[in-house]
Order: structure tokens, then C-alpha cells, then sequence
């Protein structure tokens, strides 16, 4: 048997396997060319994709409902959250130069910018928190009405998604230090920075739906 | 070789030597009842859907049954107007989403991979984790018959009906937490899924040499995919709502109630299609094989799946048309739901096309298949007139509507569904289920369900009202009511018959790899195929594949075999593929060398974790808290766990004669099968 067979066994799937293949079977790709955790990644974030849309639309169709309690322009410091949306905008930055790093095969930099982007998510997260003390002192619980509602689960939702994203940047971070991801794994960087730019990029849309427009 | 630099993901695990994390010792059984726990073998997985599916259907048959029996006089009082109200919620919400849905998974789940020419699923690990989610969340929502009361809000879940103030019970956070459980399930399997379409197929094996099952369960993973976060998100308002006194529902703090019915019906139609289009592909499989000619139109059918599945999305509305959406939205919503029918009569007019002038046999799975197609039209037809809207608002919420999704998902996907039992039955077991038990189980439930269904129409245009638990003598009712009855008892009996089937088939002669002389590559390997399915991944030339490997035409035109049966499939005396013309290089394959992904703990570890937390929902946070832990605590051991465990099955090759990080890495996830070089 010769080594080409073997190959095409022992990957199906992989890009390697449609080349060597697809000669033989008239050209025929038979895979996306994506690894399948990747192609599973992007999958998985058109669902979420669904998920936010039909958070963001119960919003869009709650929001006026303010009730006796405050509404959301009586409440909002945008200039606080706008910094707080610029920080978790420049952990995209951090995160693409630790894939970057890995990628080059510079374990500490990646592991340093792993770190620095947890950090910067985590600020964001705190800010989140903090804002929503401040609007709860402010008179708006959960439960004052129909828009605090849609408000807090909304904006909650995707800070949920920003916490699970901090924790898997910090298992990349151990796995790390232990010496389970070398260059070799960078694709495990590379996921986790899809998920964690989806999230980012879903914040810039909730910010502009929810802070920005009037 | 060439592959260590395509690296796919690892899970960065076990490298180079290291031990693999993890408290459990690797489970190691692959036969005996233990390794039904712990398989992640998508044939194995499949047959656990299915098992557990039936066994549920018996349970919504049983609520079904006392339904009808309630009804099968006026001012009947078996059962009281609460208990009813369960019964039928329950009925509802178990044939949808604990029987329909899990039966279609077992199909796809056994027979996805045969049929594309892969050795398993795409990440089985997450396969096994599915199944195990599906059937927490079952038990879960059964659960709620023990602890005070099973939901009563309709399978629909309206609120404010459905709010804590007129259903204060424990019921409906059942239902809620037990529907988001399977959401899991279902949505983790449709990734799975569409991943192992999209990547996993054999060489040759192009999208439109797909078989048509193979593309009606890719449509329906996508709008598995994208409906459920739908219900998600209703689910969790309705939630929050009940749990922490949230206002999405609140009529009094101004919220609309509109917004559950718009979020549940853009889950809910799709969810419509997501329950017949697997029906349709095992259909479109059944009758070319049995009327002994090609599928008419293969891309008319394909693209219209396709189509169906895009168009699905643009009609939920007519669910609503006397919710008060406004005229114009009606008007919008009636046109999408007609031109929806135009793709679905395209296949119906391909399927016949297939039957006519072929040589049909009318064998039990192309009874079954011809009974789909002319039920699915009954229940067809009585949908499009529901986009008559003046028509829609005359039968909203009547019998009629009883009538016409039965005829479409129990005339449709439970008659394509026994079609497939009986069809891949030698398959799965190897052996065939018994023809005149078959003929028998087939006739009751055709008789049964017309019985039981097509009287609801009558009684649906007579006024008769869907959910209600008696009515009064007088209303002209009682005539078809009895005659339902009789026919749902029918339906019962047919049921039994098909169990009993099962039990007498048990010691059938071997039927053989290809008892049908069928048409696809599942048909190809030996049945029950062995774990590795394929000894040699097939190369793919053909739509139909395996019928091009038998048959071929000579020069006047006609159809030859170009093998005896014997040839294109042989096996040796252990039922072993040995070499052919068709498989030149299964000489020397020694299944010793095919590393399948190594059984696992942490799919059931971590699916048990999930009602845990539901019920820590429900009663007491804490349990919340341990069911969190037991997640991540098990996330982390599944993640740290190699696929192939690195122990297993490696010892007696001696040193790796090549880089082991090549096809020996026991860390990538799909599916490590590599035949090694030994045999070069
Ligand atoms: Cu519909």
C-alpha cells in the first residue's frame, strides 16, 4: 500500500486528503479545507448569532417601556461606557498579536499578550459590574420594568459571553506554562480569538443599539 | 509526511508522552453493557436515539391514548380538566421534541457517516455528549409527573398563560428548563453534524453525489442550528420572568405578549420543517430502491429541501393570523406560506415521478414510504389552506388544526420513520425485520391513524375546539369523537405489533450486506458494519455509488450486472471484506490497524451535571453551584483527555516506525484512523 493511500485514510477530511484525492476522483473537494474544530467555531458562532439577534430585537421591541423607573437616557454615562467599549475593543488588538506570537513561535509573547487581553476583558467586565451598581442605586433594579428587563438580560447575556471568554484565554494561558501549547497548537489560539472577536464585535452592535441611538 | 504541517486542532493534551489529565482510568470496554455508557461510536449512539426515542413515543402514545379516551364521549370524566391539560402538554411536547426529533438524530447519526464514506462523526465525544444531554433533559421533564405536577401550558407555552400567575405550579419550569436541556443537545449534534457533512466526506463524494438523506438532514442541522438559540431566547424571558420576577411577559408594566408567539413560531415553523425533512430523505431513499429506478429529478429535490429551508424562515406569522398582527403582515405572511408549498409539491411530484413505470415491490419499507406520500399530501393540502386567512381564522385553534399536523407529522414523519426502521433494519442488526408482522404493523396503523385523524376535520369544521377536556352531548361531536378514539386505540395495537415484530425477528437468518440490492455506499460494507465502517475509505465516481459499482449498461443500451452480488461486496467466512475489483487494496487491511477514538467518561459526566443544575434552579441554589463545578470540572477533564487514548491498542506495533505526531497523535479529535504503514 502505498504512502498516498495511507495519507488519504488517516486524514479524511483535511486539506491534504482533497489534494492528494481529488485527481483520483476528478477533482471533487470533499472538504471545506478548514480543520474541523475551526469550521465547528465559525458554526457555532452563527448560532450565536441568532442568539444576540433575538436578544437584541426583544429589546428593540421592550425598550420603551420604562414604567415609573428611570429610562435609558436618564441613566447612561456614555463617555463611561464608551472608555469601557474602547478597552474591550483593544483586547481584539492583544488578542491577534498573541496569535501572532504563537504563530511565530514566541511562547512567552503569547502567553504575556493571553494574559493581557484576559486583563483587558476583565476590566471591561468590572466596568460592566460597576455600571450596573451605579444604574441600581440609580433606581433601576431588574425587576422596575419591562426595559430594565430587556436591559440587564441583554447586556447581561453578553457580559456571560465575555466572562466564559476570559476563562478559556486564561486555560490557554496554563496549558501554556505547563508546556501543552506550542507552535504546533496555534490553531487553538486562533479559535479561541474567533470567539473572542464574535463577542467583541456584538458588543460594538449592542453598544450602538442600546447606548448610541436615541 | 505532508500532514504534520496541515495540523488540525489538538486539544492540548497530551504531548509528546505526558500523562493526560483526569481522575477516571479511561474506560476501555467496547462490547458488554458497560460500553453503552461510554461509546462514542455513531452507530452505537444512533441506536441509543432510537431506543430511547420509542420508548418515549410509548409515553406520549399512552397520554395520546388517555386523551382520546377522555373524548370518546360527552361529558366524559376519566379525567379531570387540570390532569387534562398535562396530559396533552405533555403529549405535545414528547412526540415533538423527545421522539420525532430524537428518532431523525438516530438516523443521522448512524447512517450520515455510512453514507458519505466517513468512519465516524466529526467530534464523537461531543456525539456521545448529545445523546446523554437529550436523555437528562427527558427524564428531567418526566421528572415533573413525580414532583408536582407535569406542565399544562401546551406545547406552545404561551404566556401570560404560561406566567406565574395563572400557572404558579412547578410545571412549566419543567418544561423550560427540560426543552432548554434537549436545546443543548440538539444544537451540539447539529454542529456536529454539519461539520462531519461539510469535511468528512470520502474522496469523489461532491455535494450533489450526496444521497438526498444525507442532504435533508444537512438542511435540517442548519435550521436546527439557527432555530433553537431562537427558542433559547424565548425560553429564557419566560424564564426569568417565573424565576427572578422579570417584566417580558408583565401585561400590566406594558410589555407584549406578541413577543413570545413571534419568537416561538420563527423556532417553531422551522421546527416544522426540521421534523419532516429527515422524512422526506429516508423516503427518497425507500422508493428508488423498491420502484427499481434512479430518483426522479435528483437536483429538483435537493434544491428544493434547500429552498424549504430558506423560505421556512419567512412564514411563522400565519400561526398568528388572530393574534392582531395587522392586515398587512397578514397578507404578507399568507402569499410566503403559498409559495412555501410550491418546493414541497415539486418533491412530491419527483416522488411519484420515481414510481412511475419503475418495478415496484411492495415490500414493507415502500408500503410505508408510498403511505408517507400520500398522508404528507393530506396534511400538505390542509396546510395551505390555513393561508386562506379568512379560512385560517375560521379553524384556529378547531380540530381541523389537530388534523392537519398529525397527517403531516405522524401521517408524514412517524410513517418515513417506520419506513426506515424497516428499510435499514438488516443494516443496523443484521437481520431483517419479519415481512408479514410488517405487512401487519403497516395495514393497523394505516387504518388506526386515518381512524384516529381524518374524522378531526370533520369535527374541526363542525367548531369542535382544540384543548378542551370535555364537551356537551348535542353538539354533533359525538360520533367522530368515538370513531377517533376507536382508531387511536388502533394505532396502539399497531404499535405493539411492530414491538412484537421486533422480539420475532430476532433470530432471522443473516440478511446480508445489500438484502435490497440498494443504491448507496451505507449498503457496501458488511451489516452491522463493523466499528471502523469502512475497511478502505470508498472512492466515489457516481451519484448512487454503490449501484454503479453493481450495474452498468452494455452496448445496446440495457442494464447489465457488472459483478454477481458476491464480488462487489465479499467477505471472507468472518464476514470480513476481502479484496475485489471494487476494493483493490482491502487485501492486508488487519482492523487492528484502524484507531477509532477511545471510549470516554466525560460526555455522561458531564450531560448529568445539566439537571442537576435545572433542578438547583428550581428547589435550591446550591445544587446550581454543584452542577456548575461538576461542568467545568468535567469540561476540563474532557478537554485535557486525548481522544485516542495513547494506552490503548498501540503496544504490540513496537516502535513507531514514522513521527508519531502524524497519524499516531492521539490528541486529534477526528476520528485518528490511521491505517498504518505496516502493510507497505
Ligand atoms: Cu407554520
Amino acid at each position: 500500500m502505498s504512502a498516498e493511500v495511507t495519507d488519504t485514510v488517516a486524514t479524511p477530511g483535511t486539506s491534504v486528503a482533497a489534494s492528494t484525492t481529488g485527481a483520483a476522483a476528478g477533482a471533487h473537494r470533499t472538504s471545506t479545507g478548514l480543520s474541523n474544530e475551526k469550521l465547528a467555531m465559525w458554526i457555532f458562532l452563527g448560532s450565536e448569532c441568532l442568539l444576540f439577534g433575538g436578544l437584541v430585537s426583544s429589546y428593540l421591541l421592550l425598550r420603551r417601556n420604562v414604567g415609573d423607573g428611570p429610562g435609558p437616557h436618564d441613566i447612561f454615562d456614555i463617555p463611561f461606557t464608551s472608555v469601557s467599549s474602547f478597552v474591550l475593543l483593544m483586547s481584539s488588538m492583544t488578542m491577534v498579536l498573541a496569535l501572532s506570537a504563537i504563530q511565530r513561535g514566541d511562547l512567552r509573547a503569547n502567553r504575556v499578550w493571553l494574559c493581557a487581553t484576559a486583563l483587558l476583558g476583565s476590566t471591561f467586565v468590572a466596568g460592566q459590574v460597576y455600571e450596573f451598581t451605579a444604574f441600581y442605586r440609580e433606581g433601576l433594579g431588574y425587576t422596575t420594568s419591562v426595559f430594565s428587563s430587556a436591559f440587564y438580560t441583554l447586556t447581561g447575556f453578553h457580559g456571560v459571553h465575555v466572562t466564559v471568554g476570559i476563562v478559556m484565554l486564561l486555560s490557554l494561558v496554563v496549558l501554556s506554562l505547563r508546556g501543552r501549547l506550542g507552535q504546533e497548537r496555534s490553531e487553538a489560539v486562533e479559535i479561541v480569538g474567533l470567539y473572542w472577536h464574535f463577542v467583541d464585535i456584538v458588543w460594538i452592535i449592542i453598544f450602538t443599539i442600546v447606548y448610541l441611538i436615541p | 509526511m505532508a500532514i504534520s504541517d496541515q495540523r488540525m486542532l489538538e486539544l492540548p493534551a497530551a504531548t509528546n508522552g505526558q500523562r493526560p489529565l483526569g481522575v477516571f482510568r479511561r474506560p476501555t470496554a467496547t462490547t458488554g453493557w458497560r460500553s453503552w455508557f461510554t461509546t462514542i461510536d455513531h452507530k452505537k449512539i444512533g441506536i441509543l436515539y432510537g431506543a430511547t426515542a420509542l420508548v418515549f413515543f410509548a409515553l406520549g402514545g399512552l397520554e395520546g391514548l388517555i386523551i382520546r379516551a377522555q373524548l370518546a364521549t360527552p361529558d366524559n370524566t376519566l379525567v379531570d380538566a387540570d390532569t387534562y391539560n398535562r396530559i396533552f402538554t405533555m403529549h405535545g411536547t414528547t412526540m415533538i421534541f423527545l421522539v420525532v426529533m430524537p428518532l431523525m438524530a438516530a438516523f443521522a447519526n448512524y447512517f450520515l457517516p455510512l453514507m458519505i464514506g466517513a468512519r465516524d462523526v466529526a467530534f464523537p465525544r461531543l456525539n456521545g455528549f448529545s445523546y446523554w444531554v437529550f436523555l437528562a433533559g427527558g427524564l428531567f421533564l418526566y421528572s415533573s409527573f413525580l414532583l408536582g405536577g407535569a406542565p399544562d401550558g401546551a406545547w406552545t407555552g404561551y404566556p401570560p398563560n404560561a406566567g406565574l400567575t395563572f400557572s404558579p405550579g412547578h410545571g412549566i419550569d419543567f418544561w423550560i428548563l427540560g426543552l432548554q436541556i434537549t436545546g443543548i443537545a440538539s444544537l451540539v449534534s447539529s454542529i456536529n453534524l454539519i461539520v462531519t457533512v461539510l469535511n468528512m466526506r470520502a474522496p469523489g463524494m461532491s455535494l450533489m453525489r450526496m444521497p438526498v438523506f444525507v442532504w435533508m438532514q444537512l438542511v435540517t442541522q442548519f435550521l436546527l442550528l439557527f432555530a433553537i438559540p431562537v427558542i433559547t431566547v424565548a425560553l429564557f424571558l419566560l424564564m426569568f420572568d417565573r424565576f427572578f420576577d422579570a417584566n417580558f411577559f408583565n401585561v400590566e408594566m406594558g410589555a407584549d405578549p406578541l413577543l413570545w408567539q413571534h419568537l416561538f413560531w420563527i423556532f417553531g415553523h422551522p421546527e416544522v420543517y426540521i421534523l419532516i425533512l429527515p422524512a422526506m430523505g429516508i423516503v427518497s431513499e425507500i422508493l428508488p430502491v423498491f420502484s427499481r429506478k434512479p430518483l426522479f429529478g435528483y437536483p429538483f429535490i435537493v434544491f428544493s429541501g434547500i429552498a424549504i429551508g430558506f423560505m421556512g424562515w419567512g412564514v411563522w406569522a400565519h400561526h398568528m393570523f388572530v393574534s392582531g398582527i395587522g392586515p398587512v403582515a397578514v397578507a404578507a405572511f399568507a402569499l410566503s406560506t403559498m409559495f412555501i408549498a410550491v418546493p414541497t409539491g415539486v418533491k412530491v411530484l419527483n416522488w411519484l415521478a420515481t414510481m412511475w413505470k419503475g418495478k415496484i415491490e411492495l415490500r414493507v419499507p415502500m408500503l410505508f414510504a408510498i403511505a408517507f406520500v400520500a398522508q404528507f399530501v393530506i396534511g400538505g393540502l390542509s396546510g395551505v389552506t390555513h393561508s386562506i386567512s379568512p379560512h385560517n381564522t375560521q379553524q384556529h385553534d378547531t380540530y381541523y388544526i389537530v388534523a392537519h399536523f398529525h397527517y403531516v407529522l405522524f401521517g408524514g414523519a412517524m410513517f418515513g420513520v417506520f419506513g426506515g426502521f424497516y428499510y435499514w433494519w438488516p443494516k443496523v442488526f443484521g437481520r431483517h425485520l419479519n415481512e408479514g408482522w410488517g405487512k401487519l404493523h403497516f395495514w393497523t396503523m394505516v387504518i388506526g391513524f386515518n381512524l384516529t385523524f381524518g374524522p378531526m376535520h370533520i369535527l374541526g369544521l363542525q367548531g369542535m375546539p382544540r384543548r378542551i377536556y370535555t364537551y356537551a352531548e348535542g353538539m354533533g361531536w359525538d360520533f367522530w369523537n368515538l370513531a377517533a378514539t376507536v382508531g387511536a386505540f388502533l394505532l396502539g395495537a399497531s404499535f405493539l405489533v411492530f414491538v412484537w415484530n421486533i422480539v420475532a425477528s430476532r433470530n432471522n437468518p443473516p440478511a446480508g450486506a445489500d438484502p435490497w440490492d440498494a443504491r448507496t455506499i451505507e449498503w457496501s460494507v458488511p451489516s452491522p458494519p463493523p466499528p471502523y465502517n469502512f475497511a478502505v475509505e470508498p472512492t466515489v465516481t457516481h451519484l448512487d455509488d454503490f449501484w454503479h459499482q453493481k450495474y452498468t449498461e452494455n452496448e445496446f443500451g440495457h442494464l447489465v450486472r457488472r459483478d454477481t452480488g458476491e464480488e462487489v461486496h465479499s467477505l471472507d467466512e468472518h464476514g470480513a471484506p476481502v479484496a475485489d475489483e471494487a476494493h483493490p487494496s482491502a487485501d492486508g487491511v488487519d482492523e487492528h490497524d484502524i484507531h477509532l477514538p477511545s471510549p470516554s467518561y466525560w460526555p455522561l459526566v458531564t450531560a448529568v451535571a445539566l439537571p442537576l443544575i435545572a433542578y438547583g434552579l428550581i428547589y435550591t441554589y446550591w445544587l446550581v453551584g454543584l452542577g456548575a463545578l461538576l461542568v467545568l470540572v468535567a469540561l476540563y477533564g474532557w478537554a485535557t483527555e486525548p481522544p485516542v487514548d495513547p494506552e490503548a491498542d498501540h503496544a504490540d506495533h513496537g516502535p513507531e516506525p514514522h513521527e508519531p505526531a502524524a497519524e499516531h497523535d492521539p490528541a486529534r479529535e477526528p476520528v485518528a484512523v490511521g491505517v498504518e504503514e505496516d502493510e507497505e
